[in-house]
């Protein structure tokens, strides 16, 4: 679990945050914060489900479900089997 | 009552000297947008008036008034003149929607400076590009977008100076670097405008095409004349109106209605910089008490998808007026604003290069769910026959959109590109590159492009811009880059490739060049969709034929294949 939250945050970091100097934590608002707009939301859920072999409904795929790290491991949760 | 009165008195016996008169302008007078949009509204007495609400991340709070905003762009003016800046220079704001990005848009109108917007979330390359063609001599920019300019500057020797508005003195500084902090400057009271003309150059966008790199739109400060009377009468900004317009400033809508038009007309004008989320909008508009709002299909079908309950949360009875732009409003959503809003979405159609609004429906108007309305007073819209680009007035048959050239906003060239402006014009009609029909009341009806450019959220992307930056890839040996159709954005990009030898079709592969995409060009480019091929269809001259893939991607007849390379 600490793990998945680690992998994710770190992606986050890694491929969406242009200003080194900012610091993002698990609860972080990613989309409604500006850190990631909907259209590279898109890449985050390839991510999520190439990561962790799972596959996303677009329906549960939504700014809010993907709105934190910790939003996002409750949505990636769901789906392990 | 509306601004405009009725439809049918407006277009009555219409001349654009109505907006003149209004703005006090005479032919051969000096004309600058700054100038109308903070000098001239302080000295109509409205110096303490709000100009602009700011909200960002972190609920930081900002407020200007009209005089505040002249200071403000009389400063940036100085510091830039002092740099040695001149008219016609170009001058590029890649900015988030921060203050100092509208407060820079005056700062740079002000020395008779091209102002060059671009969208902060654009890649290196899609920067380059748009740096290059324009030849740019300064980016006014902020900390986090350094990055990205340190890797191409050196390739940009027209670029003489980097200003950051927020630079930290424990962060070092690179090569033609300056920091300017607008708190910490000393305001300028007294500043000499350049004293533009109706045809000196303003605003600079950069717009896509379906082939070649992207174009500049070169607009004037004439422009002016048709942004101040299409916001009067259309978006019927009132005296005591606080407007939001929720687009960004790097794209036309973002200038022409978020700025020029509410500030012309001094209006208080807000600013959201965040992220998307139903939540914060409403919240928004609840707070700040919005009576105008001007936004886009795809963020308000993102509204929808949101729910309706979500809505019922917020007291949004402030809201008088709505209207739409970027792609067309479809019905559905029309009637889901009366439901929740209990006020419909006016939709308006216009482009980066007519600058202002064209066919649109009108406050008192008839709406027709789903149509683009009618043309606005003063524009003659026609459709024209694909073939002979001769006008026609049959209701129900699909033409061209056309406009007479003549409108103020209209642009005056593409930058460094005048054959393809003159590629615009077909017997001395405008073509718009968009396709509709129009019924027995005049109203259009938007029916597609007529090229294979991707409007995605309102945005255009060349699937040329695309295609090429696919190839950069490591593993992407052909490409092909077509709209798919979306029930948010109406599009979203799609891609076609084939793999050189070595690499294997895999989703981890997908992200990759997905990510590669998005850093490269920008988010909007990235497509939503990678589907490998084993080989892309071409003509037999070896011309890939996009047309067959997006005919497969819409369920549309694939039609004449006659010069398939395989058939």
């Amino acid at each position: 679990m600490e793990e998945m939250k680690d992998i994710i945050l770190q992606y986050v970091i890694e491929e969406y945050l242009e200003d080194d100097e900012e610091e993002i934590t698990y609860d972080t608002p990613l989309i409604s914060g500006g850190f990631v707009d909907s259209f590279s939301m898109v890449s985050l859920k390839v991510f999520l489900e190439t990561k962790f072999k799972i596959s996303l409904p677009d329906d549960k795929a939504t700014p809010e479900a993907f709105d934190s790290v910790n939003n996002i491991v409750n949505l990636v949760k769901e789906f392990i089997d | 009552m509306s601004n405009i009165g009725s439809y049918e008195k407006g277009i009555k016996n219409f001349d654009w000297s109505i907006s003149e008169k209004e703005l006090d302008y005479k032919d051969g007078n000096t004309i600058n947008i700054a100038w109308y949009c903070s000098d001239r509204i302080c000295q109509m007495g409205k110096a303490d008036k709000l100009a602009l609400i700011y909200e960002g991340f972190g609920g930081v709070e900002k407020e200007y008034t009209f005089n505040d905003i002249r200071l403000a762009g009389n400063t940036i003016g100085a510091f830039l003149r002092n740099l040695g800046i001149v008219q016609e220079d170009r001058v590029c704001l890649f900015m988030d929607r921060i203050p100092e990005l509208y407060l820079s848009f005056l700062g740079v109108l002000k020395i008779g400076a091209i102002v060059q917007p671009l969208f902060s979330a654009f890649g290196e390359e899609s920067l380059f590009v748009r740096l290059e063609n324009a030849q740019t001599r300064v980016i006014i920019t902020q900390r986090k977008h350094l990055s990205k300019i340190r890797k191409i500057v050196d390739k940009l020797p027209s670029l003489e100076h980097i200003i950051i508005v927020d630079h930290k003195e424990s962060k070092s500084l690179q090569k033609n670097e300056v920091p300017f902090n607008l708190e910490d400057a000393t305001p300028v009271e007294d500043f000499e405008i350049f004293p533009t003309k109706a045809n000196s150059p303003s605003v600079l966008h950069y717009t896509s095409g379906t082939t070649g790199q992207p174009k500049g739109v070169r607009h004037v400060h004439y422009s002016l004349i048709s942004q101040y009377l299409t916001t009067k009468w259309i978006l019927d900004l009132q005296d005591n109106d606080i407007y939001w317009c929720t687009a960004d400033p790097g794209w036309v809508t973002g200038t022409s209605y978020g700025i020029i038009g509410p500030w012309s007309l001094g209006i208080t004008q807000c600013v959201l910089n965040s992220g998307f989320s139903a939540e914060t909008w409403y919240k928004f508009i609840e707070k700040q008490r919005i009576t105008v709002w001007y936004s886009a299909p795809t963020a308000i079908r993102s509204l929808m998808k949101a729910g309706d309950e979500i809505v019922g949360k917020f007291d949004l009875s402030c809201l008088r007026h709505l209207a739409s732009v970027g792609e067309p409003l479809n019905a559905e959503a029309i009637v889901w604003s009366e439901k929740v809003f209990n006020k419909q979405f006016l939709d308006t159609y216009w482009q980066t290069e007519t600058g202002s609004m064209m066919i649109t429906n009108f406050p008192d108007m008839k709406i027709k769910p789903g149509s683009m309305g009618k043309a606005f007073p003063g524009i003659e819209a026609a459709l024209l026959d694909p073939k002979t680009f001769e006008p026609f007035d049959e209701p129900g048959r699909i033409g061209l959109i056309a406009f007479k050239p003549g409108w103020p906003a209209m642009m005056t060239t593409y930058w460094n590109n005048n054959e393809k402006f003159e590629e615009k014009f077909k017997n001395g009609w405008y073509l718009s590159g968009d396709r509709s029909s129009i019924d027995k009341d005049g109203y259009f009806w938007f029916t597609g492009r007529d090229d294979d450019v991707i409007n995605t959220g309102g945005h255009l992307v060349s699937p040329f811009e695309v295609e090429s930056a696919l190839l950069e890839h490591e593993a992407v040996s052909e490409s092909a880059v077509v709209a798919k159709p979306d029930e948010v954005n109406m599009e979203v990009v799609k891609a076609f490739i084939t793999l050189k030898p070595g690499y294997e079709p895999s989703d981890e592969l997908e992200l990759k060049i997905m990510n590669f995409i998005r850093k490269k060009l920008s988010p909007l480019a990235m497509p939503q969709d990678i589907e490998y091929m084993d080989s892309l269809p071409k003509t037999r001259s070896g011309k890939i034929m996009r047309r067959i893939l997006h005919a497969k991607e819409w369920g549309e007849e694939i039609g004449d294949i006659s010069t398939l390379e395989d058939e």
